[in-house]
């Protein structure tokens, strides 16, 4: 499962990346393999979207959370 | 002041290095340029307990050592050469206490650089707040270095890190973080061999980001290429191993000396303001209605002060013509610099506030939030959500707002965010729509509520907004690039605003209005001035005669005066130039005497107001002071005797004024930050086409 195919309010572990490049960025912002990350809500056009993860909210786009691998 | 120590500061963005700053250094403070580079150097300085005074330098705030924008490189290139005139004696590293993990990756990353540290552990208050237990003690003993507990805002822990500052050891004392060899073993030996470095971690980032280091040489590039290939480095692979080691050292760290509670409470608070600030209707509701609300007061606060210094400078004019001495010197004195000087002063109420309103929106969190609602449709137009900040801050000015593009990470929503930036209605817009405003619109109420001038410049900001919306998409089909944007952004938890911070936003922002744009208006003024002062050849004897024979004939000396001045004017240098071009504005519903405006604030919009100040006190009477508003109400044309300024040409004009690039200061940071004369050329044209067909388009309907 993807971080894009979170619902609001659901949770879930990461599992690995499928994008080098993003995957370098997101793990500076503290998205790391093992890390629980939760989807708290979606812009009101959509995308992008905020998630909590090591303990702070982030958002991103939906095609860069497409490249989160959930467990 | 001078010093000799130099102490930089560094951390995550939203962690309060900025609060920290400012109440280091107070008032202090001075922005100058990094040696060779564009990023903007903030420093000042600090008053040690023993009287030492210490450079305090701000540096970017970045989550890493590897930069994702253009003005986070700055710290890498400062950081990594001992010759650096920035090149700090220690490094303060200031850590949010809620979010320790995140932050210490860029803890450890400086670390490795063996420059000596201390930790600012800042917003402990919140942390205690939230239930989270850290042993600083234990955690300086793991890191080996000083650690000083700060609560910045509530200005706690402020003495102790200067005296941290004071009793700093000269030698990096932190005990290393990584294995930094084992990432690329033998590329390290031999870079470090080859180009005398001696610290694993600085040859790596400099094979890393060799292109980004000035002080490297072309060989030293060359060089380096080669290694790279000969060991088949691979950039993101190294780094992703790098960050994924420096993670399992934090988690080492961070287990024996830190205890989270199972739900952090501050972020659900903010999660509870969030759900209503961003809901799919009410958030963009609000916005709206924040926006609105921010332009009726301006409109409606500043308007007193503004009245003041209005009043003020027309007192002291008049006094000037009573007190001192008639002459040329006098005139250029009083209808020169007088007049420009109250064309820049006038500006300080709107400008304060409006800074003062930018600042707020951005400590409070809240400008994050706008970024986040906004990102798909500016992406839409071949923009990114963090292009809103710069159009939001282009409401105040487009220097500083073209500066703080640099954290838009893609180059293609760089760009066309710079290019439609200055199209938004800056502050310099503000007066001049002020002032055609209160000529032809009626100070009216709509609705019992709405005032009708209020609402026309609302609708004028709102204009200037959907104009830059249009050709940001236009350029978005023009502008190639094969570069993908992203957005992956912290939303920093709400807080209240600083008002300290804000007080010295605003200051600062009037502080270098007041001296930059100051400087360019004043001189404007005197060479306007003389220009209209003085005509080509002996036209102005010729007149002077011709008027002295009428004085004999049965005209009153008031009605003489006047005409002589006005013919004057039209004769003097600057009526020549202005009427060289009234055949181009003519379409557009301008005189000459607008011409010679339009040429004046070609350099900057501010210069109009004074310009339409000392072109009628030159053409008039000496001894009547009263406001321009006034005297341009009756200005009439020569030989129609109609209304110079009727609702057509007002709203051409304020048209003109909005879209056409009317501002040295924007064109000179345009070319700075792309670092291609290209670029401010290209937006010098078409925002002159489209100021020129707009004005032409309403002048003719309107008329």
């Amino acid at each position: 499962m993807k971080l894009s195919q979170l619902k609001i309010g659901q949770t879930g572990i990461i599992k690995e990346f499928t994008d080098l490049a993003m995957s370098v960025k997101l793990m500076e912002m503290g998205c790391l393999p093992g890390e629980q990350i939760k989807l708290n809500r979606v812009a009101p056009l959509g995308c992008p979207i905020a998630v909590s993860v090591a303990g702070y909210q982030l958002s991103l786009r939906k095609r860069e959370a497409a490249t989160i691998e959930l467990f | 002041m001078k010093s000799n120590l130099k102490v930089a500061l560094l951390g995550n963005p939203n962690t309060g290095k900025s609060t920290l700053f400012n109440l280091l250094t107070g008032l202090n403070q001075k922005i100058g340029n990094f040696a060779g580079v564009t990023v903007d150097k903030k420093s000042g300085f600090c008053k040690l307990p023993d009287g030492q005074t210490a450079e305090i330098i701000d540096l970017p705030g970045t989550y890493s050592l590897y930069p994702k924008s253009a003005d986070e490189g700055i710290v890498l290139e400062i950081l990594t050469y001992k010759d650096n005139p920035s090149f700090p004696d220690l490094i303060i590293v200031v850590l949010d206490a809620t979010n320790l993990k995140r932050n210490l990756l860029l803890y450890t990353q400086i670390a490795d650089l063996q420059i000596p540290v201390i930790i600012a552990l800042n917003m402990i208050d919140l942390a205690d707040k939230s239930s989270i237990k850290i042993d600083i003690n234990v955690l300086a003993k793991r890191l080996n270095v000083p650690i000083v507990a700060l609560a910045a805002r509530k200005n706690i822990g402020i003495t102790e890190i200067k005296k941290a500052i004071l009793h700093r050891s000269t030698i990096a004392l932190q005990n290393p973080t990584i294995a930094v060899e084992s990432i690329a073993p033998e590329l390290i030996a031999k870079i470090g061999l080859e180009l005398k470095i001696k610290n694993p971690y600085i040859a790596l980032h400099t094979v890393h980001q060799h292109h980004n280091l000035k002080h490297l040489n072309k060989s030293q590039h060359l060089l380096i290429e080669d290694v790279k290939k000969q060991y088949h480095f691979h950039a993101q692979k190294a780094q992703a191993a790098e960050t994924i080691a420096r993670y399992n050292y934090i988690n080492d760290v961070l287990a024996d000396t830190v205890k989270y509670p199972a739900i952090a409470l501050e972020e659900n608070i903010s999660n509870k303001i969030d759900h209503l600030l961003t809901h799919k209707v009410w958030g963009l509701v609000i916005f709206l209605a924040i926006l609105s609300a921010i332009f009726q007061s301006i409109f409606s606060w500043a308007s007193y002060p503004m009245q003041l210094i209005e009043n003020a400078f027309v007192g002291l004019e008049s006094i000037s013509h009573s007190y001192l001495p008639k002459g040329a010197l006098t005139n250029l004195l009083v209808d020169g610099v007088l007049a420009g000087l109250s064309g820049v002063f006038v500006f300080i109420p709107q400008i304060a506030l409006l800074f003062a309103f930018i600042a707020v929106l951005e400590d409070t969190g809240y400008m994050a939030r706008v970024t986040f609602m906004m990102d798909k449709l500016m992406r839409k137009v071949g923009l990114n959500g963090k292009s809103v900040v710069p159009l939001i801050g282009g409401l105040a000015c487009a220097v500083p707002s073209i500066m703080s593009t640099r954290t838009i990470e893609n180059w293609k929503n760089r760009i066309i965010t710079i290019m439609v930036t200055p199209l938004v209605s800056c502050s310099a817009r503000l007066p001049i729509y002020t002032l055609l405003i209160a000529l032809v619109v009626p100070n009216k109420y709509v609705l019992g509520i709405i005032n009708l001038q209020g609402l026309v410049l609302m609708a004028m900001y709102v204009l200037s907004m959907l104009m830059a919306i249009v050709v940001a998409w236009v350029m978005k089909k023009i502008i190639r690039s094969r570069e993908q944007g992203y957005f992956i952004m912290e939303l920093p938890v709400y807080r209240m605003p600083r008002w300290h911070n804000v007080g010295i936003t605003m200051y600062e922002s009037v502080k270098s209005f007041v001296t930059q744009a100051g400087k360019v208006i004043i001189a404007i003024a005197i060479i306007l001035w003389v220009l209209a002062s003085y005509g080509p050849g002996n036209t102005f004897n010729t007149i002077d005669n011709k008027y002295h024979s009428l004085a004999f004939k049965n005209i009153g000396v008031d009605e003489i005066n006047k005409q002589k001045a006005a013919e004057k004017l039209e004769h003097s240098y600057a009526g020549v130039l202005g009427k060289s071009i009234e055949p181009a504005i003519k379409p557009l519903g301008f005189d000459w005497k607008i011409g010679i405006a339009l040429i004046t604030s070609f350099a900057a919009r501010e210069v109009f107001v004074g310009t339409m100040a000392t072109l009628y006190s030159v053409d008039g009477d000496d001894t009547k002071t009263e406001p321009v508003r006034h005297k341009m109400a009756q200005a009439r044309n020569a030989q129609t005797g109609q209304l110079v300024f009727t609702t057509a040409t007002a709203f051409s004009l304020m048209i003109f004024y909005a879209f056409a690039m009317q501002c040295m200061s924007t064109m000179a940071v345009v070319y700075r930050e792309t670092k291609n004369i290209k670029w401010p050329i290209i937006q010098f044209v078409y925002m002159l086409l489209l100021a020129y067909g707009c004005s032409f388009l309403v002048y003719q309907v309107l008329k």
